[in-house]
């Protein structure tokens, strides 16, 4: 781009920056009045978790958290739409192979630990599931082309598995009687539990997915009877 | 206050910054990069205002606006490298074609329909 | 004591800022990512200090941690591209 006008983008850019700046000062200035946080701490006691950001995450704002599980599986619907798998990379040597064989389980066991400390400390299903997707990438960079991920089909069912459980609770919920993701009194541990652990494997599954960057291919590569319009071409 | 002002500032800092790269770098990756210190910066902003002080417990909604948010960014920029490695693959593809087959028809498309026909010939 | 605390804060931000300004200048794709991704670990450092550890767990290991494996595969593909196009320009 030419020098001039990325100069004078760069002006506009700090324009902006100290009116925002500006905002912000005078943001602080003003008395914040009453506060979520005083009324999500007051009520943590009936969520069924003691750590504030679980019980915001999957009780008080639920909708939110259902909602981005949901997020994610479009996104790897896009990334799976966009074409096949890239090949993988070479396998790894002796070395690096005898330490992913200890990384791999230690992430995974890390990340169930963190699964369940997040209703009490710092943690929870998200964290979990990124150390989930992360023991795909390692796996794959190792040189398993599939990330250590099942078959497709198998895919498919744990990437809804978040959504799918979550949505299925609170359809529950409200078929009982109680509300949309409103928990029962007594018994919100247990299904918040239940929601974040789906939650945790699709995250998981979907990371290392998106990681491997396009539609699973196993042992028959393209012609799967699956995507029969791929190649047109191939019988010329 | 003071420090509140100086971690909102850096925030607003980082977003400025990411903006500018955002609109004047060309490579699609960089303009990534510029995005994700974006949205870094917003990010940063609401844990600053979150943050009330050293004694008193933050506020968790805005931290869990932001956990989701981190989350959407990553499958955000997933999706985005798979089109822009999509976008290349058919740009190099196209590119053969047309250095190999007579016609010159292509050449001045990037990404045409029937790349993908002269592929499999 | 406060004013201990006020110096600690300015270097953890000068740091961050000078992080992000170098992962966004510099033009060779895989440093660029590189650059990101400490940018990403120092800025969980600077909320797990704003008392977010959630929210830092989070983002080291999902935005630092998946995010800069997905873009450092993007950068080695543009690498090797640049590199094969200096070759034999098309």
């Amino acid at each position: 781009m030419n020098r001039d006008l990325s100069l004078l983008i760069g002006i506009l850019v700090a324009l902006l920056a100290v009116l925002l700046l500006g905002v912000f000062h005078s943001t602080l200035a003003l008395d914040p009045g009453q506060r979520l946080a005083s009324l999500a701490l007051e009520r943590l006691p009936e969520s069924g978790v003691s750590n504030p950001v679980t019980a915001v995450l999957l009780n008080y704002r639920a909708y939110d958290t259902l909602l981005e599980l949901a997020v994610l599986l479009a996104a790897l619907l896009g990334i799976w739409s966009l074409g096949p798998a890239r090949p993988g990379f070479q396998p790894a040597g002796p070395a690096l192979a005898a330490m992913v064989d200890w990384v791999v389980p230690l992430a995974i066991l890390t990340g169930g630990y963190l699964l369940w400390v997040g209703g009490h400390a710092p943690g929870g299903a998200f964290q979990a599931g990124a150390l989930l997707g992360a023991a795909g990438v390692i796996l794959r960079l190792a040189g398993n082309a599939g990330a250590g991920l099942p078959s497709e089909a198998w895919q498919r069912w744990l990437i809804v598995l978040g959504a799918g459980v979550f949505s299925l609770i609170g359809l529950l919920l409200a078929l009982t009687g109680y509300g949309f993701l409103s928990y029962p009194p007594g018994q919100a541990k247990w299904l918040i539990l239940l929601i974040e652990t789906a939650a945790t494997i699709a995250i998981g599954v979907t990371l290392a997915a998106a990681y491997v960057g396009g539609r699973p291919q196993m042992a028959q590569p393209p012609r799967s009877p699956l995507a029969p319009m791929a190649d047109p071409e191939a019988k010329r | 206050m003071t420090a509140a002002f100086l971690y909102g500032g850096a925030g607003i800092l980082l977003f400025a910054l990411g903006l500018w790269s955002l609109l004047v770098h060309e490579p699609l990756l960089r303009k990534l990069i510029a995005l994700n210190i974006m949205g870094a910066g917003v990010f940063h902003v609401f844990i600053a205002v979150a943050h009330r002080g050293d004694g008193t417990p933050p506020d968790p909604v805005p931290h869990a606006l932001v956990l989701t948010g981190i989350v959407v960014a990553v499958s955000a920029t997933a999706l985005a490298l798979a089109l822009h490695n999509r976008l290349e693959q058919d740009a190099s593809d196209s590119a053969q074609s047309t250095s190999t087959s007579t016609a010159g028809l292509l050449s001045g498309l990037s990404i045409s329909p029937q790349s993908d026909i002269i592929r499999h010939e | 004591m406060n004013l201990i605390l006020l110096i600690f804060d300015a270097v953890l931000l000068i740091t961050l800022l000078a992080l992000a300004a170098a992962a966004i200048l510099s033009s060779e794709p895989r440093r660029a990512v590189m650059l990101f991704i400490a940018f990403g670990l120092w800025l969980s450092l600077v909320w797990a200090r704003l008392s977010a550890p959630d929210v830092a767990l989070a983002e080291a290991a999902i935005g630092a941690g998946i995010g800069g494996a997905l873009m450092l595969a993007a950068a080695r593909r543009a690498a090797r591209r640049q590199a094969t196009s200096s070759e034999e320009p098309s």
